[in-house]
């Protein structure tokens, strides 16, 4: 790493400092970063269910929560106080370890795939090589949490949303792996930092959207099926399942769910700024900027800046994208189960593969714009 | 001792006595459910196994194969067929136990040999190849393994084109199972289960 922040390594220096061993200094680093990111994954979640209260209001021309603080920011944090309090029922007939096991299984994958969000070059928890492959492999995971409180619940209900929600779950994880592999492939490594390296070149023209609209769009459907959002909410279809696989929880179990499909929706959202808008890029590259205004790039200063800079750039990226997915929500009726699996199967699986085979053909007709 | 030696030592006896205790489960319990769940446990252990040899994109893979699809599809097809049933009184059960008893027992003898004939040390712990074994699996699956590699993806063509057939009764103009002439009206409208057996 030749440039940016490495707060493990000035906060371990700092401990040394005080004479404890590294060993001893990194132990107490691990957990603060964790820390940082469950914390920050809820305040987003806090964020965005205040945001899908009020677009939804305004789509609805409704009000939306205006009580409790100014303009209702504290609604989402009323309605967790409440699931947080509220009596938890495990239904006489139910399966008592699956039912509690169940929504468990479905949060933990999804706040464990935040390990490989960066929101700089040094500002992630951990730069696994294997990178964006394990998001992959934890999001399937979740549609085993998913059948087993729907079978749990005893609940035909609930049955049929878990069986809906690992279905649509199995069909779309394919065209989404696909189109990661395009990603992948024109970048040459499999860890988030350096997709996000490979398309800093030269701001906004370098981004992974001019060279892969294609795969965007595929990638933008599949992750908003992936997170169960309204066009594709089949799992939890109100009008005919009742509520999915969560009819039958209340109290925090239900929380654990809810926290979990919004966590999911964040997640996608910066997985997307990150494949495909440049991940904590500003529009115009900041070392452009800083050689026009005569500045050193290795300063501190300038490096605070720039850190800064990116981690507003990814949420701001990534809060766009969350903006049109509850935009999405509230003005597009649900598609039907088969129309559902007809577009996973027959539409965008083969546009992925094609799309992954173009790909393929153009890196080795211009290496220079689709890496060598 | 340090810090990083005691942490996997715990991991691994953790994830042994997980897998170990999983396993037996997986066979003994009564219920086919808590079995399959269980073995996505197994798995998802195993994938932590890896995880300990340095070994992410294969635990990673195991994650997405054999949690994700397998097992998955373990489950969906249990509880698209579950039926609360007693299992049927087999006559001659004792024999059969005998035999898958002696198989098992074969097979971990063999386990046992390979285990103490490999030399398992490596030459140094330098050669290990942690965060670049991603592109050396890629390299040996497109040499010297190309051949399983392209037989493996020709058995998945076939799995699949059967798959196709068995969904699409329709291309055929006899029922596979039954051998009767196939009523395309009934498809058309799956007015009732297309694999229920018709004598």
């Amino acid at each position: 790493m030749e440039y940016g922040l490495d707060l493990e390594y000035s906060f371990n220096e700092f401990l040394k400092g005080f004479g404890l061993s590294s060993e001893i200094a990194h132990i107490i680093w691990l957990p603060l970063p964790m820390l940082l990111v469950l914390i920050a994954a809820v305040v987003g979640v806090l964020v965005t269910v205040w945001l899908e209260r009020k677009i939804s209001a305004a789509a609805q021309q409704r009000i939306g929560p205006e009580y409790a603080g100014a303009l209702g920011v504290l609604q989402p944090i009323a309605d967790g106080l409440k699931l947080l309090v509220k009596e938890d029922i495990i239904p006489a007939k139910a399966d008592g370890i699956l039912f509690t096991a169940g929504p468990i299984l479905v949060l933990v994958p999804v706040i464990l795939s935040w390990l490989i969000v960066p929101f700089g070059q040094n500002l992630l928890i951990s730069n696994v090589g294997i990178g964006i492959f394990l998001w992959i492999a934890l999001s399937s995971i979740q549609p085993i949490g998913l059948l087993m409180s729907g079978y749990a619940s005893n609940n035909k209900y609930s049955l049929l949303g878990g069986l809906r929600a690992a279905a649509q779950s199995i069909s779309y994880e394919i065209p989404l792996a696909l189109s990661v592999l395009a990603i992948v492939l024109m970048t040459n490594s499999l860890s988030t930092v350096d997709i996000v390296n490979q398309q800093s070149g030269a701001g906004i023209l370098s981004w992974n959207i001019w060279r892969q609209p294609v795969g965007f769009i595929v990638f933008w459907i599949c992750a908003l099926a992936e997170c169960e959002r309204l066009p594709f909410d089949l799992p939890e279809a109100e009008e005919e399942l009742v509520a999915g696989y969560q009819t039958e929880y209340a109290g925090m179990k239900f929380a654990l769910f809810y926290l979990g499909s919004y966590i999911n929706l964040i997640l996608s959202a910066l997985l997307v700024s990150i494949l495909y808008l440049g991940g904590w890029g500003f529009p115009i590259p900041v070392e452009l900027i800083a050689k026009f205004l005569n500045l050193p790039i290795n300063a501190p200063f300038i490096q605070v800046f720039t850190a800064s800079i990116g981690i507003v750039m990814t949420v701001l990226k990534a809060y766009l994208l969350v903006f049109i997915a509850i935009l999405l929500r509230w003005t597009t009726p649900r598609v039907r189960i088969d129309q559902l699996l007809d577009l996973g199967w027959k539409f965008l699986l083969p546009i992925s593969l094609a799309n992954l085979l173009i790909t393929a053909g153009l890196k080795l007709a211009f290496p220079q714009f689709f890496g060598g | 001792m340090s810090i990083a030696i005691t942490t996997q030592i715990i991991c691994f006896s953790v994830l042994s006595l997980v897998i170990l205790i999983g396993a037996i489960g997986v066979v003994l319990l009564e219920s086919i459910v808590y079995s399959a769940f269980l073995l996505g446990g197994v798995f998802m252990s195993v994938a932590g196994l890896y995880l300990l040899l340095n070994a992410s994109f294969v635990a990673a893979a195991q994650v997405l194969v054999y949690v994700g699809a397998v097992n998955v599809l373990i489950i969906f097809a249990i509880m698209l067929v579950n039926k609360k049933e007693d299992l049927k009184p087999i006559s001659d059960i004792k024999s059969r136990r005998i035999i898958s008893t002696s198989i098992c027992l074969t097979l971990l003898s063999l386990l046992i040999r390979v285990d103490l004939t490999n030399v398992w040390t490596l030459s140094s712990p330098q050669n290990s190849i942690g965060e670049e074994s991603t592109i050396r699996i890629g390299e040996h699956l497109f040499s010297d393994y190309l051949l399983p590699f392209e037989v493996a993806s020709v058995l998945l063509l076939m799995a699949m084109i059967g798959a196709i057939v068995l969904a699409r009764r329709d291309v055929m103009s006899k029922d596979i199972s039954t051998g009767l002439p196939v009523d395309q009206e009934l498809i058309e409208k799956s007015s009732e289960p297309l694999l229920t057996n018709k004598n």
